[in-house]
């Protein structure tokens, strides 16, 4: 039972960072159809100056945990930015291209990472608490995926109301279902290009220092492993399907977890399987839209 | 009849340069900076062998890309089923080489049935999703079953069964021979699917899947055998890989080797098989002459600043792809022919241009069908 | 006469490298309902797509004597146009009232008209427009163009796939409509062309063919049918809205 809600719990943990990586994703293909391959670089150097920044102020205390989460998010948020205003845009509605850039970068800056900051894994350390164990339901569970699941959570909640209650959401709500039309209603939805990628970067920056803490070490490689299963997700979860990514996060990770632990480490397979099972069954995803 | 003459002229070219790439171990030709040794030597044809490896893997999956307009991310998966099909055969079935090198090429083929049957569910951006999630259980496969594949280690060829005169670097020149047989391979297979029904079938596809299907044609069965034709190009290409390699390491099925491959295929110019040749060997050379650069003291005695990213390799290749990307639509092959074709006064072909409004048929439907 | 508000010079359009509209050329007087007639597929609602620049097109254009050929949709749809696309294309997630919002371009939006002309869509504020039925949704599409000041609409086939009934109440609405601003309409139903249009356009593969009055055109029945391929009378059965 114990080992039970612990590989649950590790799942929901792990499917936190998935949703961290996914709903960016899922945002920016829904809205702009542009398959960001850059997106786990956002993730990594968001790792690496967050990691940079605690160490500064001494790793261990709270205040520098905060202050990393803080500064990965804004790195996350500028690089992505950046990318969109430099790369992307200039490539406006060619599509394969646009692709190829993020393809282009993701690349390029793995390799600088590995440059700066070499290619063997850095061992991180936050606050104490971070790495210790809370028990629920008779399970030892560390601290750090209840941090993952609550940051999950609020980005969740803080986007739905961004969505839901505000202009900007509006118009990316509109735009993910057709985006001609807000075109042809008077709108310029390029701003909106930026921000969903400003959105997306800030998330992924701050899943960067939180998943350094998740597998306890930073490398140049954290993000584009993520990323894989973020891509995963978000077509299991539907593309452009922000309820359908937060869904299949926590479905896709969980099942990771309990085939790790219970069919012999075959983990990635499942998941796999599972997203060949959805495309024979259902390709548009879970909770994708038919399309038109 | 001006047509027939190019074609004829294109094809003694071809041939004239297969004949001087065949004579080049014979040769004692020395490209200082570009060739490691003189041709004759080991060091400058294990680079060449290489190079026309990926070469052959670039234009196979030109023949995805290009000709049949799909943006795969697994095809690596292909290549490493080659590589690593071949070395898993000759350690545990003791068969002699050559049958061995049939039943490589048949597991790809098996492969690619199922993978391709499934990721042709879906098209344009989450087909290649889909590819790349399947090349990855491929990757993990290969890194975890250490007892068969090797793991993280690789897996070293084993050369029992292997004929003598392409086992050792003494032999070297054999492989040569053997890789460059193979490119040629890989090229007449190109060259045909470019000319059959097929290739026409799936590029008509590519620009206008309605009206095929409006025509009552099936452009998803010419898609999926094309894609079948070009993983078994890339797992001949494998093939070639383990045995100049005598082994082969996980990156051959990572999703890592399949972006390098696309480095390649749009640094040479999407579309063009010359360009995916010429990618092939731009990419060998690059990376091995910059890897040579990056540890060379003029750089490292560079302020850091911009040392680092000039003793990265991979680096100025991407930041070198982006540009192509961004600034050389075409690539290479497609810029040359452009300004060949401007200065005869042709009409310059587009290949990415025709890709892209693929891409807008796929994802939205709903605005391109309108009247 | 006055300045047409529109002019069309030369303009072809594509989609994805296929010609659509060739070289088509005409005016949109500044009053009036302007219909544009063709058989089925043969450009119309291109041509539409082609001036708000939805898709790919060459030639001139102007709205109010200045060029928009070059300007993305947004920036001419700024300048005072009105669309109502085929299919309606309601955002059919979005809530009535914020395919409204998302529309209203100006300070003070035109509510009230709207709200009098649709009365059933005020009650449905709430509800998601992808649950109402297809006369509702083109309400809103065509309530969305009316929220605003315009210079000119662009209306594709507004009465496509209705009951009758609804079909009189969305002519009704157009024909309210242009008392204020001039408009193109895309319509096959010759019977509202008959109630709501002045002039007339026919287009046929991609080119204008024919130019004139609306009524003239529909009384002579042999040019209509030689033109559309059917009659100008109204069908048996449908009534006058």
């Amino acid at each position: 039972m114990s080992t039970l809600v612990l590989v649950l719990a590790t799942g929901v943990g792990l499917g936190a960072l998935y949703f961290l990586v996914a709903s960016g994703l899922s945002l920016i293909y829904g809205l702009m159809h542009v398959l960001n391959f850059a997106h786990g670089v956002f993730l990594t150097l968001g790792a690496f100056i967050g990691w940079e920044a605690a160490q500064r102020m001494g790793a261990s205390g709270w205040a520098a945990f905060v202050v990393s989460i803080l500064v990965g998010g804004i790195v996350g948020t500028l690089f992505a930015t950046v990318t969109e205003l430099a790369l992307i845009r200039p490539l406006y509605e060619r599509h394969i291209e646009q692709v190829l850039v993020t393809v282009g970068l993701a690349f390029a800056a793995v390799a600088l990472f590995e440059g700066i900051w070499g290619s063997d894994p850095l061992y991180i350390s936050g606050p104490a608490w971070l790495d210790e164990t809370t028990s629920l339901l008779g399970a030892r569970i560390p601290n750090v995926y209840f941090v993952l699941m609550i940051a999950a959570t609020a980005l969740l909640a803080s986007l739905v109301v961004f969505l839901k209650y505000t202009r900007f959401g509006m118009i990316i709500r509109a735009g993910v279902e057709n985006r001609a039309m807000v075109t042809a209603l008077g709108i310029d939805v390029k701003k909106s290009f930026t921000l969903v990628f400003a959105i997306g970067g800030s998330a992924a920056g701050v899943g960067g220092v939180l998943a350094a803490h998740y597998t306890g070490y930073v490398s140049a490689h954290l993000g584009q492993g993520l990323l894989i299963f973020a891509f995963i997700v978000t077509v299991i979860g539907g593309l452009g399907s922000l309820a359908g990514a937060a869904i299949a996060s926590v479905l896709v990770a969980v099942l990771q977890q309990l085939a790790n632990y219970y069919l012999g480490g075959t983990g990635d397979f499942i998941v796999v399987a599972a997203l060949a099972v959805v495309l024979l069954a259902r390709p548009r995803g879970l909770l994708g839209r038919r399309p038109a | 009849m001006n047509a027939l003459i190019r074609s004829y002229g294109a094809a003694a070219f071809g041939v004239a340069l297969v004949v001087l790439m065949a004579l080049l171990p014979l040769l004692n030709i020395s490209i200082p900076g570009v060739l490691p040794t003189p041709t004759y030597q080991p060091g400058a044809l294990a680079m060449l062998s290489l190079a026309m490896v990926f070469s052959a893997l670039a234009l196979s999956y030109n023949m995805l890309l290009g000709t049949g307009g799909m943006l795969s991310f697994g095809h690596a998966l292909y290549f490493g089923a080659g590589a690593y099909g071949l070395g898993i055969i000759l350690a545990n079935l003791g068969v002699p080489l050559w049958p061995g090198v049939v039943l490589a090429l048949v597991g790809g083929l098996a492969i690619a049935f199922v993978t391709g049957a499934i990721s042709m569910r879906v098209t344009g951006i989450p087909f290649a999703m889909v590819t790349l999630a399947f090349a990855q259980a491929g990757s993990v496969l290969v890194r975890r079953n250490s007892s068969i594949t090797g793991g993280e280690e690789g897996l070293s060829l084993e050369t029992d069964h292997v004929p003598d005169f392409l086992v050792g670097v003494a032999n070297t020149r054999n492989l040569y021979w053997l890789t460059l047989a193979l490119l040629v391979v890989v090229y007449l297979v190109a060259l045909w699917v470019d000319r059959s029904r097929l290739g026409h079938l799936a590029s008509a596809a590519r620009e206008n899947e309605l009206r095929l299907r409006v025509l009552g044609l099936e452009p998803n069965r010419a898609k999926l055998v094309l894609f079948l034709i070009a993983a078994v190009s890339a797992s001949l290409a494998g093939v070639g890989y383990i045995l100049l390699q005598s082994g082969t390491v996980p990156r051959a099925v990572s999703a890592d080797l399949t972006i390098t491959v696309l480095v390649m295929v749009v640094l040479g110019g999407v579309g063009y098989r010359w360009g995916a040749i010429l990618g092939g060997f731009l990419y060998t050379v690059l990376d091995q002459r910059l890897t040579v650069l990056a540890g060379s003291e003029a750089i490292e005695s560079l302020p850091s600043v911009l040392r680092v990213p000039l003793s990265e390799p991979l680096f100025l290749l991407g930041t070198l792809f982006i540009l192509v990307v961004m600034f050389l639509p075409g690539g290479i092959a497609g810029t040359v022919q452009s300004w060949w074709a401007r200065r005869s006064g042709g009409r310059p072909r587009d290949e990415l241009g025709e890709l892209e409004d693929d891409a807008e048929e796929v994802l939205e439907p709903a605005e391109t069908r309108r009247s | 006469m006055s300045e047409p508000i529109l002019t069309v010079d030369g303009m072809s359009a594509s989609i994805g490298g296929q010609q659509v509209v060739e070289s088509v050329t005409f005016e949109v007087p500044s009053t009036g309902i302007t219909a544009v007639l063709g058989r089925n597929g043969v450009g119309k609602t291109s041509t539409l797509r082609g001036i708000l620049g939805l898709i790919k097109r060459q030639g001139r254009v102007t709205l109010a004597g200045d060029r928009i050929d070059h300007e993305p949709t947004h920036k001419i749809v700024r300048r005072g146009i009105g669309y109502v696309p085929e299919d309606r294309e309601v955002f059919a997630s979005l809530t009535v009232a914020e395919n409204f919002a998302l529309a209203e371009r100006q300070a003070a939006p035109r509510r009230e008209f709207v709200a009098e002309l649709f009365p059933d869509l005020v009650a449905r504020s709430k509800q998601m427009a992808g649950t109402l039925s297809g006369g509702q949704q083109q309400m809103v599409s065509v309530a969305r163009a009316l929220l605003n000041d315009n210079r000119l609409l662009l209306v594709d086939e507004p009465t496509k796939g209705l009951a009758p009934r609804i079909v009189g109440e969305v002519a009704d609405a157009l024909e309210e409509a242009s008392h204020t601003v001039p408009m193109l309409l895309v319509e096959q139903n010759l019977e509202v062309v008959r109630r709501l249009a002045t002039d007339a356009i026919v287009i046929d593969s991609g080119r204008v063919v024919h130019r004139g009055d609306a009524k003239e055109l529909l009384d002579d029945a042999a040019l209509t049918k030689r033109l559309l391929g059917v009659h100008g009378e109204a069908p048996a059965g449908e009534a006058h809205a």
